[in-house]
């Protein structure tokens, strides 16, 4: 396949069952395990953080203590309790230091490392279109195309440096839509987040590049707690990627992201992600415990956020990406492939929440479980009373591969306003003997045609992704479900 | 009771055929034989086998072979997956084309082709070599040029779907092609455009089983042989004269002459000729 792999660029089919399992081999600086008030202290100097932002971090430490028996147990998901003080909370590539200042000053090593994943950072082989911010364990390495993001004047950098140089905007927005006190996990994040992305498009401009951040766990028993905060100005949008990828551990890894969207008037934006943590070996060993709140709010009217997720990796899968309704007028749209294979676990869907007038809100949920995978789409669609005329179509499919997979489809619906417009569609379906027997028939073997079926199933969310993601998508999906089909 | 031809070329040949689905036996010992450049119209009432046999001939994986042989170009036809059945050249054009939901038939012919063409040790087409054979066939067989960028057989009329097996047929341009009643449930126009897709193909070296219940389509495409199936069995075959005389007396005329022969015991009716 000629198309650029965003993701990697050996996703071939043969000894495919993991490709991003390799380790770097980096020396980094890494606190010791555990969790305390001075970690909280530690990482923020780490950061070299204003005061304010320490006080928001310990506020939120103290407040997780509290919460410290109250870890979710509502999702379908299994897992033995997380000891979160074995945990390392910071771990940074020793070289890096503070973070780099241009390309010119990032380790080859790190260069050479990305490089690898498929994500070339240096200028010259950078991706055409893609402005990308790196992050490896903790701390960002490298940002792509920053000349032309300046000129066009759109902050796209590590969160810790917008921290220190845009603190009234970080001010503003941080915890507006995810507040500290939040959930659980979110709460966690909050005190010891250690960096992610920043970015702001002003009014009327329309981001020249797709933006992207790519996520690396590569530490051994290191959490990876990034915090992404996003604003469209007034009339302006920005298309906004996510990839990630972890070492092969034997030992579950602990990753919990927040991320918050925020749009203004007539704002729009658009955030894909593809998710390829680690999922854990054939028997259930290992894997990346994926628990991530996602959330925007489309604050201004007539402003629109999309949420697109193809959903591979993980042992367990915790995640929600939602949308507030708060203008009049406003849009918000979630389309998600997530496929489980082996022993992964994914509770994973959305929530729509209408305030304004005029809201709309679209749903297209694909579920694929092969394996002993179990999937469930637990969505909630919440109209309020001053949310006249709002609507929601919501469409949930499973797909089975196999009789030791689960599909399970939990909604929720809320209205409080006559005026609403809900829709609900689900199935539930097999890959059926008539078409695998269609395709070979006309020559296609067995595993191509059980693709070529998935690929159609998952068609409707494919064609949300950038384009060289969706090639990515389709890929990544057949590398999951190797030794599931055929 | 098979046609045979001894002094000519052999495409498939089948001997003592039988197959079962789950515990029931349907095909109930099969002789034919099919030479290249023939065409072969199998016909019988509802349940006679007739879709069975193609489905078996094809691979189709509930079927189970109790018994018999079968040799395709001079190969163990049984023991190749449905798939290599179909790259060495075997083509079954179904009876209720399936449905590909998201499966853009563009993309479906695509695979088609670049897997026979592989297995013939041909290069594989570009794009545009590809698009260029695939306009040239869609043309004969009359379908709206939108048609391939929608999924495959999703939303297609009967008589779309029937085309869309010619134009499969057409572009894999197998050795042999089953049809296994395509001219079921077909217009008069669209049966003249399946039946001349058919004669084109047949017009090479190219070999046809045509599997019908009515006469109807062989108006337009005369076989070289004509068989009749009965209770699993080919109970007579003849040439293309059979067929009218079939349509003429009904296939309960058949029924009594096996009867006589003693080769079924289902038909309780006695002989109308």
């Amino acid at each position: 396949m000629a198309t650029r792999n965003v993701i990697s660029r050996d996703t071939g089919v043969e000894d495919a069952q993991y490709k991003w399992g390799f380790e770097f081999n980096i020396e980094s600086d890494v606190v010791p395990k555990g969790l305390s008030e001075d970690v909280v202290r530690l990482i923020s100097s780490k950061k070299q953080e204003p005061d304010w932002m320490l006080e928001w971090r310990l506020k939120a430490y103290r407040h997780w203590l509290k919460l410290r028996t109250e870890e979710p147990t509502w999702a379908n998901l299994h897992h033995e309790p997380i000891d979160f003080q074995d945990i390392s909370y910071y771990a940074a590539p020793r070289s890096q230091g503070d973070g780099p200042k241009s390309l010119e000053d990032v380790d080859p090593e790190i260069l050479e490392a990305f490089s690898k994943l498929g994500i070339p950072l240096e200028e010259q082989k950078k991706l055409t279109g893609v402005a990308i911010d790196a992050v490896l364990d903790s701390v960002s390495v490298a940002t792509t195309y920053r000349d032309l993001l300046e000129k066009a004047g759109v902050i796209f950098c590590p969160i810790s440096e917008a921290i220190r140089n845009h603190p009234d905007l970080v001010k503003k927005y941080l915890g507006s839509v995810v507040p500290y006190s939040d959930n659980f996990y979110a709460t966690l994040n909050s005190a010891v987040f250690s960096d992610g992305s920043f970015c702001y498009i002003p009014p009327g401009v329309r981001c020249p590049v797709e933006l992207m951040t790519y996520f690396r766990i590569n530490e051994l028993d290191t959490g990876q707690f990034e915090r992404t905060l996003i604003i469209a100005d007034k009339g302006s949008y920005v298309s906004y990627l996510e990839g990630c990828t972890a070492p092969m551990r034997k030992t579950h890894q602990l990753h919990a992201a927040v991320v918050e969207l925020i749009t203004l008037e007539d704002a729009e934006i658009k955030y894909s992600t593809l998710q390829n943590w680690y999922p854990g070996d054939k028997d259930g060993n290992g894997g990346v415990y994926n628990f991530v709140t996602k959330r925007g709010k489309a604050l201004g009217d007539r402003s629109k956020i999309s949420w697109t997720q193809v959903e591979t990796g993980s042992a367990i899968t915790w995640k929600y990406p939602s949308v507030v309704l708060m203008g009049d007028d406003t849009v918000g749209e979630f389309y998600s492939v997530a496929l489980v294979n082996r022993h992964q676990q994914a509770d994973t869907g959305t929530k729509m929440t209408h305030v304004g007038k005029n809201t709309r809100s679209t749903i297209v949920a694909k579920g694929i479980s092969a394996g002993q995978g179990n999937n469930t789409y637990r969505g909630q669609v919440k109209i309020m009373p001053t949310a006249t005329n709002a609507r929601n179509f919501t469409q949930c499919d499973s797909l089975l591969i196999g009789d030791r997979c689960g599909a399970h489809t939990v909604p929720y619906i809320e209205v409080r306003n006559p005026t609403a417009s809900l829709e609900h569609e689900a199935s539930t379906s097999k890959v059926s003997d008539d078409q695998i027997f269609y395709l070979q028939q006309r020559g296609i073997s067995d595993e191509e045609a059980h693709y070529m079926i998935i690929n159609g199933f998952c068609r409707g969310i494919f064609k949300e992704l950038p384009f060289e993601f969706a090639a990515e998508a389709s890929q990544l999906l057949r590398v999951s479900l190797e030794g599931a089909v055929g | 009771m098979a046609a045979t031809n001894s002094h000519s070329d052999p495409l498939l040949e089948v001997k003592g055929l039988h197959a079962a689905v789950a515990d029931t036996e349907i095909l109930k010992g099969i002789d034919l034989t099919v030479n290249r450049g023939e065409v072969h119209a199998i016909m019988g009432p509802n349940g006679s086998g007739k879709s069975t046999l193609a489905n078996v001939l094809a691979g189709r994986p509930e079927y189970h072979i109790t018994e018999g042989t079968a040799l395709f170009q001079g190969q163990d036809l049984l023991a190749m997956l449905p798939e290599i059945r179909a790259r060495e050249g075997m083509f079954l054009a179904f009876q209720y084309p399936i449905e590909l939901p998201g499966v853009r038939t563009w993309q479906f012919l695509k695979a088609a082709v670049d897997n026979i063409r592989e297995h013939r040790g041909l290069p594989e087409l570009s794009i545009r070599e590809f698009d260029g054979l695939l306009e040239e066939k869609r043309q004969m067989v009359e379908i709206d040029p939108d048609l391939v960028k929608r999924s495959v057989n999703e939303g297609f009329s009967g008589g779309e779907k029937k085309r869309n097996e010619i134009l499969q047929m057409a572009l894999m341009d197998p050795s042999l092609a089953i049809l296994d009643e395509t001219d079921s449930g077909l217009d008069i126009d669209a049966l003249r455009i399946v039946s001349n897709g058919v004669n084109r193909f047949r017009e090479s070296t190219k070999s046809v089983i045509l599997v019908t219940h009515y006469q109807r389509i062989l108006n337009y495409i005369t076989p070289d042989y004509v068989h009749v199936l009965l209770d699993g069995r080919i109970v007579k075959s003849g040439g293309s004269e059979l067929a009218l005389k079939l349509e003429e007396n009904g296939y309960d005329w058949v029924r009594g002459l096996a009867v006589q022969d003693g080769r079924t015991e289902s038909s309780k009716e006695a002989p109308t000729v």
